[in-house]
């Protein structure tokens, strides 16, 4: 088998709080195969931000990686030197955010902006960057392309935005897309549209995607895997079918029955009890066992290691561990 | 309305509320946002009617209307038999006990510097409920216990507590004055889904405890389908579909209602495969197309659309703003 595009191991990303580098990201790994949406997904704080900003080196200060191996396109991440890691960003992996008016420059106009993100890893000149530029805009969808290139971020929509934001990240054709939470600023007849468009480009550039997202709605339209991830963990991994429809981790399974989806009318929802422990509660053992309906003595002594369930699905989880040897 | 269901508590008749556009030195007039254009709306007591649709569809101005926090210029807003909008603003007072609103952030909806206790009971000492401190004190601790927190940490502040918390706190400061409709403004959206389930859970308790109305104001329309008895549907500042939660999530009339439920991804494995039915952007409230204000997207659209305001037709227990509805007929 070729080598995986993306390969994480033992990630460790630290934030000092209180004095105390904290991890926020602890012990992740994952692998994302060529052509491949490995989705990241969990609630609020659980790391999944921070473990795609540090497969770019993106990490904002104090924080930092303080351990682990990250492989990307056959290259070493963290030990390239920052020059290096620059020409990586846009080739070899690109980035999408949430918030597409934050990432783009509100002073120039959005054709320019692609064009220079172009002319920064090639020697084109300015007008083919600019009709290289117009044919991503079509390839985004973008109506009028030849004529949006000129309008500046404010005079376009939420959706016509993050398909700019597309376009910029795709001009380098690049083999890893990170996506954070892309569409969930979006109105949801615009989301449709943006995920039809990336499952589309896609299919079409075969390029892989790491999307990190709470939605799990969204994950099911988009991933080929799943891995779930809580309290800077890994929790559960496997291919979407086997953790949306037969998910073994308490977490995941409390997750999936608390969304209130369209076809259940009317039931109780399950809760999960209490609140997600912030990184400095943080100790010893499985980090879910204060809100978990299957705890046992062993929760509180170490953090299990992956149950393996078939070759696809591994749950960390001492319950099912049990379940499983006998 | 549905045969049986008790009269309302809520009657909001031709609801119009439209913003000046204002433009140069001397902020002449220069046109007007129409963000709510000619509502109506109406919820028995006890009961729940969502207010669905996207930004800028107007349905946050529709809340904020009824409880004059941003003034409308037409229309009647009946609480319990009075029309707050013919009300002055002075004799308003005493009637705003009954509507209450929670919005969707609760860290900027709660003053930072002030106990929580202090702010439960800002509101009892200007309705006059209770007799002294010490008895609103003993109504703070029973609100606490009815939003399911720890009575013991009345005294804290509000950074001491989590957003699900926070939330909680915000409700019970609505419910501190013992109204009779509560306006939940995208009351969940914020939250994480393992909390948000919590305060889903903890609203349909307090509906059945304390028999209030609601008026829940969502783009969500997996919370909608949860809490619901009614969905009205807005599209830049209008009605297009109203009717009974189960009809209009199985049988949806609007061409909008449709593209709208197509849209919502589910996270059964076995249905994958969301449809973008309607391309382009939502319209702007300052510029609303002719005829039809779906048209520019509609995937049914033919000749009449364009050219013709459709009405408000009734089908079955409820009303699609849509010509094919009134041809249907």
């Amino acid at each position: 088998m070729s080598e995986p595009v993306l390969s994480v191991r033992d990630l460790r990303t630290t934030f000092p709080l209180g004095g105390e580098p904290v991890p926020v990201v602890d012990g992740v790994g994952f692998e994302v195969a060529s052509g491949e949406v490995l989705a990241l997904v969990g609630e609020s704080g659980c790391g999944k931000s921070v473990t795609a900003l540090s497969i770019l080196r993106l990490v904002p200060r104090p924080g930092r990686v303080a351990a682990g191996h990250l492989r990307l396109c056959g290259r070493d991440v963290l030990s390239l030197p920052v020059r290096e890691m620059r020409r990586v960003r846009g080739a070899d992996a690109a980035m999408i955010f949430q918030e597409p008016m934050t990432s783009l420059n509100p002073v120039v106009s959005v054709g320019a902006q692609v064009v220079e993100a172009i002319r920064l890893h090639e020697r084109v000149s300015a007008s083919q960057a600019r009709r290289r530029t117009i044919e991503l805009f079509e390839s985004v969808r973008i109506p009028d392309p030849a004529e949006r290139v000129d309008s500046y971020p404010h005079q376009l929509s939420g959706g016509l935005k993050q398909r700019v934001m597309i376009a910029m990240a795709l001009a380098l054709r690049p083999r890893l897309l990170v996506a954070d939470e892309p569409t969930t600023a979006l109105d949801v007849t615009i989301q449709a549209q943006i995920l039809e468009l990336l499952r589309e480009l896609q299919r079409e550039l075969g390029t892989a995607i790491l999307l990190i997202t709470h939605d799990l709605g969204v994950v099911n339209e988009l991933a080929d895997r799943i891995a779930v991830m809580y309290a800077g963990r890994i929790v559960e991994e496997g291919t979407r079918e086997e953790i949306l429809a037969r998910a073994r981790h308490p977490y995941t399974q409390g997750l999936l029955r608390a969304v209130p989806s369209l076809g259940r009318r009317g039931e109780r929802l399950a809760e999960i009890p209490g609140v997600v422990p912030s990184p400095i509660e943080w100790s010893r053992g499985c980090p879910f066992r204060t809100r978990c309906p299957r705890v046992l003595p062993a929760c509180a002594e170490t953090m299990p290691a992956p149950t393996r369930l078939s070759t696809t699905h591994a749950s960390r989880c001492h319950a099912v561990a049990a379940e499983v040897s006998t | 309305m549905t045969p049986g269901s008790p009269p309302p508590i809520l009657r909001v008749e031709g609801l119009r509320t439209w913003f000046p556009i204002r433009k140069g030195l001397l902020q002449r007039s220069a046109g007007w946002v129409r963000a709510v254009d000619g509502v109506d709306l109406s919820i028995p007591a006890g009961r729940t009617l969502a207010l669905v649709g996207e930004s800028g569809c107007g349905k946050s101005t529709v809340g904020r209307s009824l409880l004059r926090l941003v003034e409308p210029q037409a229309g009647r807003v009946w609480l319990d038999g009075v029309d707050l909008l013919a009300l002055r603003t002075q004799d308003l007072r005493p009637h705003r006990r009954a509507i209450q609103i929670v919005f969707q952030d609760p860290i900027a909806s709660l003053d930072p510097r002030m106990r929580v206790r202090d702010a439960i009971a800002e509101g009892m000492q200007a309705f006059g409920i209770g007799s002294d401190e010490a008895e609103r004190t003993e109504r703070v601790r029973a609100l606490f216990e009815r939003v399911r927190l720890d009575p013991d940490q009345i005294w804290r502040y509000p950074h001491e507590f989590s957003g699900g918390q926070r939330q909680r706190i915000c409700i019970a400061r609505a419910l501190a004055v013992e109204p009779r409709v509560l306006v939940c403004d995208e009351a969940t959206s914020a939250l994480d889904v393992s909390i948000q389930a919590q305060i889903l859970n903890l609203l349909r308790d307090l509906q059945a405890e304390l028999g209030l109305a609601y008026l829940f104001i969502t783009h969500d329309l997996g919370v909608v389908r949860y809490l619901a008895d009614r969905v009205a549907v807005m599209y830049v500042g209008q009605i297009v579909e109203e009717g009974d939660t189960e009809r209009i999530f199985r049988d949806p009339r609007h061409p909008y209602t449709r593209a709208l439920l197509a849209a919502v991804p589910s996270i059964d494995p076995a249905r994958r495969g969301i449809a973008a039915r309607v391309g382009g952007d939502v319209p702007s409230p300052a510029h609303p197309p002719s005829g039809c204000r779906f048209h520019t997207r509609c995937p049914e659209a033919f000749e009449r659309c364009p050219r013709e305001e459709p009405l408000l037709y009734p089908v079955g227990d409820g009303a699609s703003r849509c010509f094919l509805a009134d041809q249907a007929r």
